[in-house]
């Protein structure tokens, strides 16, 4: 940015502080001109024109994919992955383009599978704790919650920064497994809720395979298509602003903090929904749902995948199920843990940029002129 | 804060406290304490724990969210040579070292090469933990492992006015907690060595500059906050028990320690240690179903207010 621009933009900006409102976001727009060219301008407005071969090519191996493969894979491996990608896929936005890794994106998916399985119905033998509302109603009081929370938590650690927001949520995610761990009035302690099904609606039973796989695929791209959608919005932009630098747009009139919270609300939301998908995937939620190994998990999937695009955490959660799944023949059923930790432990070593940076390299390396933009700053 | 809000909030903290500490005595003068002195010897775990994680991020800003895996490690470690060869002070020493050399071996081969990224650094760590808790599972076995005191610290101390008895062992730990907070006061205050830490926590490129060996200073320090993690764990296998998930317990104990006390500094893991030490205490004895959401208000309460920690100077 040229001088010239920068004293325009420092202009705009204090004007904006004086009108007293910090977020409009037309002027968002036209003030933040570099980055909104640079990711947002010129490939945002031909967003349907770049639809190429490949993503023909996989939107159609998605939908086709029940069709050969077996229930066992549809449902275990297919429906899992998406789930668990769409919760990684909050953390993603969070962390690559928010610039803030918060651990505890399972924690509102958990909080979004108990409120589930609390207001709607569960098993016979939890029907004392269950309030057994409509599922509609449970789905939608459910991810309004999970929100709330996330919001909450948001509010908590955006008071802090980098590896400080990482302990706090860990924090945070912690204390709500021991909470639900100990509480047995409403969170029914140890046992949790058992047999919490995706209902029967539209002559459909949404837990056989098939169906489940459609809803969580429907979901999965529904989110995919959100985060780049938002990506290229005034409000992404200006997230990626602060997460590049914080101070610098904060002078330009941009409220940090009220952008960071509200990153953690939109984030709550596709985790709420991820994690209702995941309590019908499992049929039940228990302490461990939400315990310390899946709220790093989910990290894991995250970065596995890459945190530079959001087809990364789909990518992450489908080489996690895999290996999860298929473990046992590797090696013994009880070491998955040493699996998945030796693989993660050599991404972060070798390939900060999980597995779409290894893909970007080999790329570069066959291909001179990759046409992968360059990794940025701070975006791990 | 003007001089009204300070009375405010203390007031607002302080009258609830105050009466809870009155009802308590008045209540069941003899839970009370017990629970007092209970408080206090977890206090002195975590703190021990506590002091070594918020020395090694003082100094090189780097979380090590492994330091629960040195913990558990250093507790095993204790438990097998004092079984073998019967000293306890031996166990402790064992701990201490092995877990040092562990923390040494990581520091070298690892951070050493990515020094100033935190978030790697920090993913690293997660990996690393996530390796070793399996295979300490894979070579020990998932069942508690519970060691015993040694024979002259086994049995209660006798005849304590309010209190009657209480466990030798704990009680032990009182003044341990404390002798291990001075040491380190002094070590950072007064030697050497510690003037060069203390110099690198405040500018490390300025502490290079004068010739200081900044890797050696790091290598050290890393050892002795690893150290201190494995001989809490020889005192947590006592105290405690060593089993898987009891790494991620001491973790998040010394992650809230720090958060509350302060990051980086040695009297804010002490307060800080004393603060959840008790809270944790008191309400696992007085409101079971809900002592961890007392830890968690604390945490909530220390964030909003000071988001640096109680003693936590600003970044």
């Amino acid at each position: 940015m040229s001088a010239a621009e920068w004293r325009n933009a420092m202009n705009a900006g204090a004007g904006r502080l004086a009108m007293g409102k910090l977020l409009p976001q037309k002027q968002g727009q036209t003030t933040f001109s570099d980055p909104a060219d640079r990711i947002g301008g010129k490939r945002g407005l031909s967003l349907f024109l770049h639809i190429g071969l490949r993503h023909v090519v996989v939107l159609a191996f998605l939908l086709a994919f029940p069709v050969y493969a077996t229930p066992f894979l549809t449902f275990q491996i297919g429906a899992q992955s998406l789930a668990l990608g769409l919760v990684a896929l909050s953390l993603t936005f969070l962390a690559g383009y928010g610039g803030m890794v918060s651990l505890a994106q399972m924690t509102v998916a958990g909080i979004a599978g108990y409120s589930v399985a609390i207001f709607g119905a569960a098993g016979s033998s939890d029907a004392a704790i269950s309030l057994g509302w409509p599922w509609w109603l449970a789905v939608a009081v459910a991810v309004v919650i999970a929100t709330l929370c996330a919001a909450f938590i948001g509010w908590l650690s955006v008071r802090t920064e980098g590896i400080y927001t990482i302990m706090i949520t860990l924090a945070v995610g912690v204390a709500f497994y021991y909470l639900c761990l100990q509480n047995y009035s409403v969170f029914n302690g140890f046992q949790g809720f058992q047999r919490v099904q995706a209902p029967t609606v539209l002559g459909i039973n949404w837990r056989e395979p098939l169906p489940f796989y459609y809803l969580a695929l429907f979901w999965s791209l529904a989110g995919y298509f959100f985060i780049k959608y938002l990506l290229r919005a005034p409000f992404g932009i200006a997230l990626q602003g602060i997460r590049d630098n914080p101070r610098r747009m904060n002078a330009l009139g941009f409220h940090v903090t009220a952008h960071r919270i509200a990153a953690y609300a939109v984030a709550g939301v596709l985790a709420a929904i991820g994690g209702v998908l995941l309590v019908w995937y499992n049929g039940l939620i228990t302490p461990n749902s939400a315990g310390t190994s899946w709220l790093i998990n989910i990290l894991i999937i995250a970065v596995l995948g890459g945190m530079r695009h959001p087809i990364g955490p789909f990518i992450g959660a489908v080489v996690f199920v895999l290996l999860q799944t298929f473990a046992i023949d590797l090696i013994d059923r009880e070491r998955f843990n040493l699996v998945i930790g030796t693989v993660f432990l050599a991404i972060v070593l070798f390939s900060p940029d999980g597995l779409l940076g290894l893909w970007a390299a080999l790329k570069s390396r066959f291909a001179s002129g990759s046409k992968f933009p360059t990794p940025r700053g701070g975006s791990k | 804060m003007t001089r009204f809000w300070q009375w405010f909030w203390s007031l607002l903290l302080g009258v609830p406290l105050a009466v809870f500490v009155v009802w308590g005595v008045w209540d069941n003068a003899k839970l009370f304490f017990i629970t007092l002195l209970n408080g206090l010897t977890l206090a002195s775990l975590y703190f021990i724990v506590a002091s070594g994680f918020t020395l090694v991020f003082g100094l090189m800003r780097n979380v090590n969210l492994a330091h629960g895996s040195l913990y558990l490690l250093g507790g095993y470690v204790g438990y097998f040579v004092a079984e073998k060869t019967g000293y306890f002070v031996l166990a402790l020493a064992a701990g201490f070292l092995v877990a040092a050399l562990v923390g040494l071996l990581m520091q070298v081969s690892i951070f050493r090469f990515m020094q100033g990224e935190d978030l790697r650094q920090t993913m690293v760590t997660i990996g690393l933990s996530i390796v070793i808790a399996d295979l300490l599972i894979w070579g020990i076995g998932a069942q508690v492992h519970q060691m015993s005191a040694p024979d002259w610290l086994a049995g209660p101390l006798r005849d304590i006015p309010l209190i009657a008895a209480y466990s030798k062992y704990r009680m032990a730990l009182l003044p341990l907690g404390i002798a291990i907070g001075v040491l380190l006061w002094l070590f950072l205050n007064r030697t050497r060595v510690g003037m060069m830490i203390r110099a690198g926590v405040d500018d490390r490129a300025m502490l290079a500059a004068t010739g200081v060996n900044v890797n050696l200073v790091f290598a050290v320090t890393f050892a002795i906050g690893a150290g201190l993690a494995g001989f809490g764990g020889v005192i947590g296998a006592v105290e405690l028990s060593m089993v898987p998930g009891e790494d991620v317990r001491l973790l998040l104990a010394s992650l809230i320690v720090v958060i509350v006390g302060g990051m980086g500094s040695v009297v804010g893991a002490a307060v800080g240690a004393i603060i959840l030490g008790v809270a944790e205490t008191y309400g696992l004895a007085y409101a079971p179903t809900y002592s961890v959401v007392f830890t968690f208000v604390i945490l909530a309460m220390v964030l909003a207010f000071r988001p640096r920690g109680i003693l936590g100077a600003a970044a």
